[in-house]
């Protein structure tokens, strides 16, 4: 017996036991859902927390609280911003998209860089430069105004990438049928656009609802800024937390409204071969007129808000740089801004990575879960972190790790957007080839797929990393004791109406922010091909 | 990009770290921290001359008034405050109510007048700021003002006088309104203020407004005209200051309050620190500073600029009486919030 025994014992593994991989991959992918759920439960708390205050307050407290005129007032004036904002947004957006695109307007890649550029500019800096320049601006149309300019580039980017990308073939079957150059353009081109336009006019909804600091300084009141009065008066009373109900519900309306208007029709180019790039429109002497649109545009979200901070810069002269707390600030909203990214890139990993390779029902709920928290406006969020640590978690209380947590929540859906498409692009095999040769299938995955995504992975950290940059009302919300960002130092010095020291602060934002709306538009054209 | 992602994970544990160490090394730092709702400047001017003196670090965490109180409501026995300052008595008033602050030393409340403090000897008045009608002088005559703030409920008001209903300042009037004339009149008064008047958001972007001639007047505090006046006068150059006097709601004097938190782990340094604004150099700094609030300490004086406070005839309100809680109730009753 023990002699025959001996040879099995010698090389036992290799002999008997099938390849673990498979077993080791749902090992993988099971943790990794498990990281997901804990993800999702985080970004479950704003929601659940609301729910959890209301059912506090109790009905006849909280229906007194949401059922006032002064609710019914902030539901018009929020509403009457979306419905005057969007359409001149799509309108102008469509118009700039095709002009920089599809015309050969003199200077088109010009166009198309300042077009984009706006983002680097954060909204409240944007109406701190107007209001500079008119100081009487206020109430609704001036808040459509600013946040027209302000919010343009995120209807721009998706729809110019869009037309780069339309395949031409369509547009020309559709001449040769003989409609003119606009019905082509109204019945080809504009329904190919609706994915786009839908994408981005979402993204500027949400926005519209979650912006304080550019209202605040226009004065005109929305929900996000009665609830910042109400959290002022009352800390995180009932009447704040059911504004934001309200608030939440808003925005669940938008994102419910996006996915009907949006539809599921399919807008793949099918066919063989690779669509030729679309022929530029020649405008002949109307090319001249035609830079009017991108030129004024231009000058009123750049110009403008160029020429109230130099204004101030040059007021403030040399002295307004050398405050000390301008570079403890700038270093402060630095760490903030890596710290932020770093965070909300690991927790978006497992769920970006399971989106990719273990599609399916599960995975679909807990994505869902990953997106929903970024549309919540950072005020909702906020105001339920100060509660949560303040009544249960006492030790994370106005710590780093609750701001980091914050902007986690906040930016979520920013950080996966950019790991899908990373991890969508490495071969599955080059992992698997890893667990086999043994490494452990995380590590496989951080070491080989991760790797590979890696100019994804930094294009999605430098969104949050803006993001972070310029966010303001959860970072005076939470943020520990003596903490100054570049953006609450801005805001505290825009208060006591000293523009001219304020304005480094905002310089600097922008200074931050450029090199990265860069980034951004860079990518836009690489993902379109060119 | 040959970034690792060991070196990655290196980094992010690093920056975790990194900025964990540095809110540490702060908690750590033997100091006080004050919750500030006064004027930055103010508050920063007196902590440095204070850290200056006596080597005692001070950390500041700015927010409103009735925030702040709240706030350290909320927070209870675990607040990482030692040290209380406000604008108003209002917010003073809630935390004291709480039981949350220490009583103060005999010596720091000895500093200032008994009816700069309350009867408790819980917290202590450190500054006072006055409530005026700032109007336009080319669209109002001084025969148009208002004899009292009672009279803006009139309609003939309607569309002409602004305020900023969010902040303390205007709430803590709001308080002494209540206190003098009761519940009912100020909800009317409310009620009327919310057709009546235009809402901005902050008292300085109220004055501006006036300047700008967006609005005829608005009540606002005394200091933000010397403020701006001592600065270029671009927001104030064509307001003028309307006292109400004659004991009138609208005479109202605002006492600005600090008290030490009976949780503070530092009571000694943080009772210095109010013992120290209360004090000949923490009064000097109102005299001789941009802040234009007035000294209110036993002995000590207001900048010569200001109206003399004797002749301000503020009506007699006990700082402690004001109710934060039911103002901000009322207003949000009417609309206003």
């Amino acid at each position: 017996m023990s002699v025959q025994a001996q040879p099995l014992r010698a090389y036992p593994v290799i002999a008997t036991r099938p390849l673990p991989l498979r077993r080791v991959r749902q090992l993988a992918a099971k943790s990794l859902f498990g990281l997901a759920a804990l993800v999702s439960l985080l970004t479950l708390l704003p929601l659940g927390f609301i729910l959890w205050i209301t059912v506090q307050t109790g009905w006849e407290t909280a229906s007194t609280l949401i059922f006032r005129p002064r609710v019914g007032e902030l539901l018009v004036n929020t509403a009457l911003l979306e419905v005057l904002t969007l359409p001149p947004c799509i309108v102008l957006a469509v118009a700039l998209a095709w002009l920089t695109e599809r015309s050969d307007v003199p200077g088109a890649r010009l166009w198309s860089w300042l077009a984009v550029a706006p983002l680097a500019i954060p909204a409240f800096v944007q109406s701190y430069a107007w209001v500079g320049v008119a100081p009487g601006m206020h109430g609704l149309f001036a808040a459509v105004f600013v946040s027209v300019l302000a919010y343009l580039p995120f209807l721009y980017l998706p729809v110019a990438a869009q037309l780069r990308r339309l395949d031409p073939a369509m547009e020309d079957a559709a001449a040769s049928l003989g409609l003119t150059p606009w019905r082509v353009f109204l019945r080809v081109v504009l329904p190919q656009l609706r994915i786009a336009l839908c994408g981005g006019s979402l993204l500027i909804g949400l926005h519209l609802l979650a912006e304080y600091g550019l209202y605040a300084m226009i004065r005109f009141d929305t929900f996000t800024t009665a609830i910042v009065d109400q959290f002022q008066s009352s800390y995180n009373g009932p009447a704040a937390n059911m504004l934001a109900g309200v608030l939440v519900l808003s925005c669940l309306g938008l994102l419910g409204l996006e996915l009907l208007i949006r539809g599921d029709a399919r807008y793949a180019r099918v066919g063989s071969g690779a669509p030729r790039p679309a022929s530029r429109r020649r405008l002949g002497r109307a090319g001249w007129a035609s830079m009017l649109l991108p030129l004024a545009l231009s000058g009123l979200a750049l110009g403008v808000p160029a020429y109230a901070l130099g204004r101030w810069l040059i007021a403030g002269g040399s002295e307004i740089w050398q405050a000390r707390e301008l570079a403890a600030a700038f270093g402060e909203t630095l760490l903030y801004a890596v710290g932020g990214a770093l965070a909300t890139t690991l927790a978006a990993i497992p769920m970006a990575w399971l989106s990719v390779r273990v599609p399916g029902r599960l995975q679909r709920i807990l994505e869902g879960c990953h997106y929903y928290v970024g549309a919540l406006p950072g005020v909702v969020v906020a105001l339920a972190l100060v509660t949560i640590t303040v009544r249960v978690a006492l030790p994370l209380y106005q710590t780093v790790a609750t701001v980091l947590l914050a902007y986690g929540l906040m930016f979520l859906p920013r950080a996966l957007v950019g790991l899908r498409a990373g991890i969508a692009q490495v071969p599955v095999e080059l992992e698997r080839a890893a667990i086999a040769l043994g490494r452990r299938p995380v590590g496989a995955i951080l070491s080989v797929t991760m790797r590979l995504a890696a100019p994804g992975v930094a294009a999605c950290m430098a969104l949050v990393a803006m993001g972070v940059t310029t966010e303001l009302t959860a970072t005076l919300m939470l943020a520990p004791n003596g903490t100054r960002t570049l953006a609450t130092e801005f805001w505290a010095l825009t208060n006591e109406l000293d523009y001219a020291a304020a304005a480094p602060y905002a310089a600097l934002m922008i200074a931050l922010s450029l090199p990265l709306t860069a980034l951004l538009h860079a990518q836009s054209r690489r993902v379109a091909g060119q | 990009m040959t970034l690792m992602p060991s070196s990655l994970m290196r980094a992010a544990a690093l920056a975790l770290i990194l900025s964990g160490a540095s809110h540490a090394a702060r908690a750590a730092d033997e100091g006080i921290t004050v919750y500030n709702a006064q004027h930055e400047s103010l508050t920063k001017a007196w902590a440095d001359g204070f850290t200056k003196e006596t080597g005692i670090k001070v950390t500041i965490r700015k927010g409103g008034d009735t925030e702040l109180a709240n706030q350290i409501v909320q927070e209870g026995a675990a607040s990482p405050a030692d040290v209380f300052v406000t604008e108003n008595s209002p917010a003073m008033v809630l935390v004291e109510k709480a039981g949350l602050f220490e009583t103060l030393p005999k010596d720091v409340l000895a500093q200032v007048p008994a009816n700069f403090q309350p009867a408790s000897g819980r917290w202590v008045g450190v500054a006072a700021r006055s409530t005026v009608f700032a109007y336009d002088v080319r669209k109002l005559k001084e025969s148009d003002l208002p004899k009292s703030l009672l009279d803006l409920a009139d309609a003939k008001w309607k569309g002409h006088w602004a305020a900023s209903p969010s902040g303390a300042d205007f709430q803590a009037i709001v308080g002494a309104l209540l206190e003098l004339k009761g519940e009912t009149v100020t909800a009317e008064w409310l009620k009327a203020m919310k057709a009546n008047s235009t809402a901005y958001r902050g008292n300085s972007v109220a004055m501006k407004a006036v300047n700008a001639g967006e609005v005829d007047g608005a009540v606002i505090y005394h200091y933000y005209y010397f403020g701006d006046q001592a600065k270029t006068g671009e927001n104030s150059g064509n307001v003028r200051l309307h006292y109400f006097r004659n004991g009138d709601p609208g005479a109202f004097l605002s006492t600005s309050g600090a008290g030490v938190l009976a949780s503070s782990k530092h009571k000694e340094q943080a009772e210095a620190f109010v013992k120290w604004m209360t004090g000949k150099h923490g009064q000097a700094v109102l005299r001789d500073g941009d802040s234009f609030e007035y000294a209110i300490a036993t002995g000590a004086e207001s900048n010569p600029k200001l109206e003399p406070i004797a002749q301000l005839q503020a009506p007699k309100v006990e700082p402690s009486k004001l109710d934060s809680k039911r103002v901000s109730e009322l207003m949000t009753a009417a609309g206003l919030l």
